[in-house]
């Protein structure tokens, strides 16, 4: 969020001045990227191990070749199993999507990520400074707050090109779903945020039933309605890999709920006869 | 006639790229359907697409020609993940269309 916020400052002629940092993540933010990505030069001495197998620092994708070039370089650096690769590149290029297609940003998407040992868990953060999901949403449908927005964009089915079920050209309004629900299955934190609003999707407890829900507030979650607002949309998202499934273990999953979603949708516009 | 597009060539093993997904479609699928020629799509060597690029590669079809475009474009080689992703697809858009 703070490199997606120095750009914006660059871009609109401002400057950028960091005090010396003495605390320890000094050497964590010349690292992951930070002063680079924002133009600043720092005198942090850090020693620059070879990233393989541990994070992927701060990385600006504007357009579909560079998040190409991004999915075919990320596997080797994080250095993870094919079946996690499969879900962290198919979290990432949808995501990414989402902010090339919707978001309008001027600065396209700023992802990073790290590799966890103790938790066994790859963090992945992106984030943009468009005009967020509020406004993408209510191009198409009624909405309320921010809060409705990201619930809507949530939902699947509900995309903010259009309308009609089926979506677009180009949309579903599937992507945020399917996310949602690998997270959900697989454990992993999940966490959305835009204008004033969050949704956080709490972790599945571990021996209940698998119950994938089409409505986000069916799900175990959090939520914060009055933070500071954000001019973008903020995912982050832990992907465990002690309890990633293969993707296509998933599908049928996702597949029952969109469905029964999409048809209750449907359901719910019929008209209806009139008894008098 | 069967007019073969062989995905990996142009796409990679991951199958992603919306824009590479409307491109294939605007310039090499719709021309062979006008051509009245059945499209094979060959998805070896492709291990993973996403639902965003087959909505992007024959959602619109379906909405141009109707369910009845499926009985000349056919999926080939397709592992179990891209499999359930078209059928996902393919589902969903004859429940729209």
């Amino acid at each position: 969020m703070i490199a997606a916020l120095g750009l914006r400052v660059n871009e609109a002629g401002g400057k950028i001045i960091c005090e010396k940092m003495e605390s320890k993540s000094a050497g964590y933010l010349e690292r992951m990227g930070l002063f680079k990505i924002v133009g600043l030069k720092s005198d942090i001495a850090v020693v620059e191990h070879d990233p393989t197998g541990r994070f992927i620092p701060l990385t600006q994708i504007r357009n579909s070749s560079e998040l190409s070039v991004f999915l075919s370089e990320i596997v080797p650096l994080l250095h993870v199993e094919p079946q996690h690769a499969e879900s962290i590149k198919y979290i990432i290029s949808e995501l990414v999507w989402n902010v090339l297609e919707h978001s309008g940003s001027r600065d396209g998407a700023i992802v990073c990520a790290q590799y966890f040992k103790k938790s066994n868990a790859v963090k992945l953060g992106i984030v943009d400074t468009g005009v967020g999901i509020r406004r993408t949403i209510s191009r198409s449908h009624p909405v309320t707050d921010d809060y409705d927005a990201i619930g809507l964009a949530l939902t699947p089915g509900i995309t903010g090109t259009t309308q009609r079920e089926g979506g677009s050209e180009m949309n579903a309004g599937a992507g945020l779903f399917f996310i949602k629900s690998i997270a959900y299955v697989n454990r992993d934190f999940f966490v959305i945020y835009s204008g004033k609003s969050m949704y956080k999707l709490l972790k599945r407890i571990v021996n209940k039933p698998i119950a994938l829900f089409a409505d986000p507030n069916l799900d175990r979650h959090k939520s914060k309605t009055d933070l500071p607002e954000w001019k973008g949309t903020v995912v982050g998202i832990d992907i465990s890999l002690d309890s990633t499934q293969m993707l296509a273990s998933l599908l049928d999953l996702i597949r029952s709920v969109y469905f029964k979603a999409v048809r209750e949708r449907r359901r719910e516009r019929y008209k209806k006869p009139k008894f008098t | 006639m069967s007019y073969e597009i062989v995905l990996k060539d142009i796409v990679g093993d991951f199958a992603e790229n919306k824009d590479l997904a409307r491109e294939i479609r605007i310039n090499k699928i719709i021309p062979a359907l006008e051509k009245k020629e059945e499209v094979v799509l060959d998805f070896s060597g492709v291990n993973s697409v996403t639902q965003s690029f087959v909505h992007a590669l024959i959602s619109s079809l379906m909405r141009q020609y109707g369910d009845d475009v499926l009985e000349v474009i056919s999926f080939k080689n397709c592992n179990e993940t891209v499999s359930k992703i078209i059928s996902i697809v393919v589902e969903y858009m004859q429940e729209s269309v």
